[in-house]
């Protein structure tokens, strides 16, 4: 069935903006109501359209009033972010993923007109260790449970959203755990990451990672809006790239850093306001994390139109990263010694 | 000279060569103009062709233009790095000799279960290297390994890149499903480990987990005995001191380490012999059959005398520790 009244969380960013912005362009949907604590951009405001924007901070009970009043029918959660807000965003990013959540929960609770709910979550609620087996399935739990920052506040998350599953079975609740975001337009921590002259990594260890380009992340969020799918999937770009191979590919120097030293590396890096890594995302640079994405493209019927290497190279290429080690560059010096080689008299 | 203004008019008849064209008509090419380096003509010298090769490899390492798998496997790595530098070590210090490996499939999953022996698992590392240089389809063996492999820095990064992963059910019966030969040391650390005395008996086989992935995935199991890999590093003692600062599971004496240090490291050259095994099929079980403990049991209990049996007749069959 098709969604009546939609509200989105998190509309003045990437993925919650844009989710509103290709809802409104659906003449199907009758209203689609954008949630957040501070306005989107201009840019962002003007591509949502016809969808309206209400200030509003779901930590607060008023969120109740704005689902009953439009009679919402479908809430998307889109807020749960890693990426804090400021310096001294990280508890406000907390209180706002964990105490959102749990109001949002609470409204749609009372509501007796929504009949479905798409959280964002993300795979960083399976851990990265060194015992984690190569792929997770939506089955496996994490071997060390994340003990601080996103990761933690995404499992809780879901530990609240199993709750509401259970309290309203007619809600079609879809969890949808998204690996790391890359691609031209939208901004991370790793789009961040990758963006520095030298990028720092841990020294002896090379992670696997597994990516999503932002264009098929709205996709499949858009999908999970307008069918009932309910369940949970994994969401993840096909393929893999090890972490120095995406450096190389980036034309970025790697900087392997002794496990030791990774923390304050770390600090100088936030200190810098260069990359605001979190402990837990740190975790992922060293060990990796891959997840398996069958239920994705059996039950939920979405097949990622990039593949991980595709949608990493359409992020380097968009965004026109100047690098280090040019790939024309080295074709023109490997010619050139071949051409020396053939005028060397040897045979 | 003639020769070289020979233009071949006809050209459904060939014209015979007479004289080996080799060095004057390369030198009558223009050398800036006509030489585009990075297709080397097929008239071009071997070694520039290699040249050529080293240098394409080296560019796409350097620009990450390369696939790895989801376990992190490079494929393209392995073959042009690993194994070149693992072959001499197999060829002329051990000089392995395999015996059984038309056992091996050729296109199809299988599961290969071996003792475990050695101090360093070099034995492992010299099976990789048998599956992969004499088999007739060159199979990489995918090696489940312990944790500590992938906990350890650059031996966890070596060890995925060449195609190994986490000794946990998940992962091998992902790897079987897709067609992989995979292989297990059931022993673990209880069997690379062991002092000298101990030699060729086999410790405990875990818990069974291998034979219930090999059922649940219907693939054979191939028992791999290795008869040489004892001698390399003598294990006549330990530091158990050592071994707990570091978190290992041994720190090792051998008679040469760690007296004489680094040179300590060079395992002793004995020689090699490894007998890949009948399959035993697992196919013929009904599904539900990982679960049933006792057939788990019988079936590890087979593979392990399988192996005892096979490294009593090898032994039996080797007159000196050195020259077989």
């Amino acid at each position: 069935m098709a969604p009546n009244v939609v509200l989105v969380t998190g509309v003045s960013r990437f993925l919650g903006g844009h989710l509103a912005a290709r809802l409104a362009a659906d003449p199907s949907i009758e209203r689609v109501l954008g949630v957040d604590t501070v306005p989107p951009p201009r840019d962002l405001l003007r591509r949502m359209g016809r969808a309206e924007f209400v200030r509003a901070d779901i930590r607060n009970p008023l969120i109740t009033k704005v689902i009953g009043s439009a009679r919402v029918d479908t809430v998307v959660h889109a807020s749960v972010t890693a990426n804090p807000a400021g310096p001294t965003g990280r508890t406000a990013m907390k209180e706002m993923n964990v105490i959102g959540t749990m109001q949002l929960l609470a409204a749609c609770q009372r509501s007796a007109v929504v009949r479905r709910l798409v959280i964002k979550s993300t795979s960083a609620v399976y851990g990265a260790s060194s015992r984690d087996p190569a792929m997770f399935t939506e089955d496996m739990a994490p071997k060390e449970l994340p003990s601080s920052g996103y990761a933690k506040d995404a499992v809780e998350v879901e530990g609240y959203v199993r709750g509401f599953a259970r309290r309203r079975p007619d809600v079609a609740v879809t969890t949808l755990r998204f690996t790391n975001f890359i691609g031209p337009r939208i901004d991370t921590v790793l789009t961040r990451y990758f963006a520095l002259p030298i990028v720092p990594t841990v020294l002896g260890y090379d992670a696997r990672m597994q990516l999503l380009h932002s264009e098929d992340a709205l996709a499949v969020m858009e999908r999970a809006t307008q069918h009932d799918l309910p369940g949970v999937f994994n969401v993840g770009g096909d393929g893999v790239l090890m972490l120095s191979q995406a450096i190389r590919r980036a034309g970025r120097v790697a900087l392997p850093v002794p496990s030791m030293a990774v923390p304050t590396v770390g600090r100088l890096v936030r200190s810098a306001r260069l990359v605001d890594f979190s402990p837990d995302q740190m975790r992922f640079l060293n060990f990796g994390r891959v997840v398996d994405t069958t239920l994705l493209q059996r039950d939920f019927g979405f097949t990622p139109r990039w593949t991980t290497t595709q949608a990493f190279d359409d992020y380097v290429s968009g965004r026109a990263l100047r690098p280090t080690i040019d790939a024309d560059t080295l074709a023109a010096a490997e010619r050139s010694i071949l051409d020396f080689a053939a005028r060397i008299p040897i045979r | 000279m003639p020769d070289a203004r020979v233009i071949p008019l006809h050209a459904d008849r060939p014209v015979p060569r007479t004289t080996t064209p080799s060095r004057p008509r390369m030198e009558q090419v223009p050398p800036p103009a006509d030489t585009t380096g990075a297709t080397p003509a097929e008239t071009s010298p071997l070694w520039e062709r290699r040249l050529a090769d080293t240098l394409a490899f080296l560019r796409r390492r350097i620009t990450g233009d390369y696939q790895v798998d989801e376990f992190g496997f490079d494929r393209e790595l392995t073959d042009n790095v690993m194994m070149p530098l693992l072959r001499p070590l197999y060829e002329k210090w051990f000089r392995v000799e395999t015996i059984g490996l038309h056992n091996v499939p050729s296109d199809s999953g299988a599961l290969l279960v071996a003792n475990h022996s050695g101090t360093l698992p070099m034995d492992s590392v010299m099976t990789a290297v048998a599956v992969h240089e004499h088999h007739p389809a060159n199979r990489h063996l995918r090696m489940l390994g312990a944790d500590l492999v992938f906990r350890t820095p650059m031996l966890s990064s070596i060890a995925r890149k060449t195609g190994q992963t986490l000794a946990c059910n998940p992962d091998a019966e992902r790897l079987l499903r897709g067609g992989e030969l995979v292989g297990v040391w059931p022993e673990g650390f209880k069997g690379v480990g062991k002092p000298y005395k101990d030699r060729y008996k086999l410790q405990r086989f875990g818990r069974g987990g291998f034979v219930s992935a090999a059922l649940r995935t219907r693939t054979p199991i191939i028992p791999v005995s290795i008869v040489g890999a004892e001698e390399i590093y003598p294990k006549i003692g330990e530091i158990k001191l050592i071994a707990r600062l570091f978190g290992l599971p041994y720190f090792p004496v051998t008679p040469t380490f760690p007296l004489l240090g680094p040179l300590g490291a060079v395992p002793l050259p004995s020689k090699w012999y490894i007998e890949f095994g009948e399959p035993i099929r697992t196919d013929q079980y009904e599904p539900g059959a990982a679960e049933d403990p006792m057939l788990v049991f019988n079936l590890t209990d087979q593979v392990r005398e399988t192996i005892q049996q096979t490294l009593y007749r090898l032994l039996t069959q080797r007159r000196n520790v050195w020259l077989g």
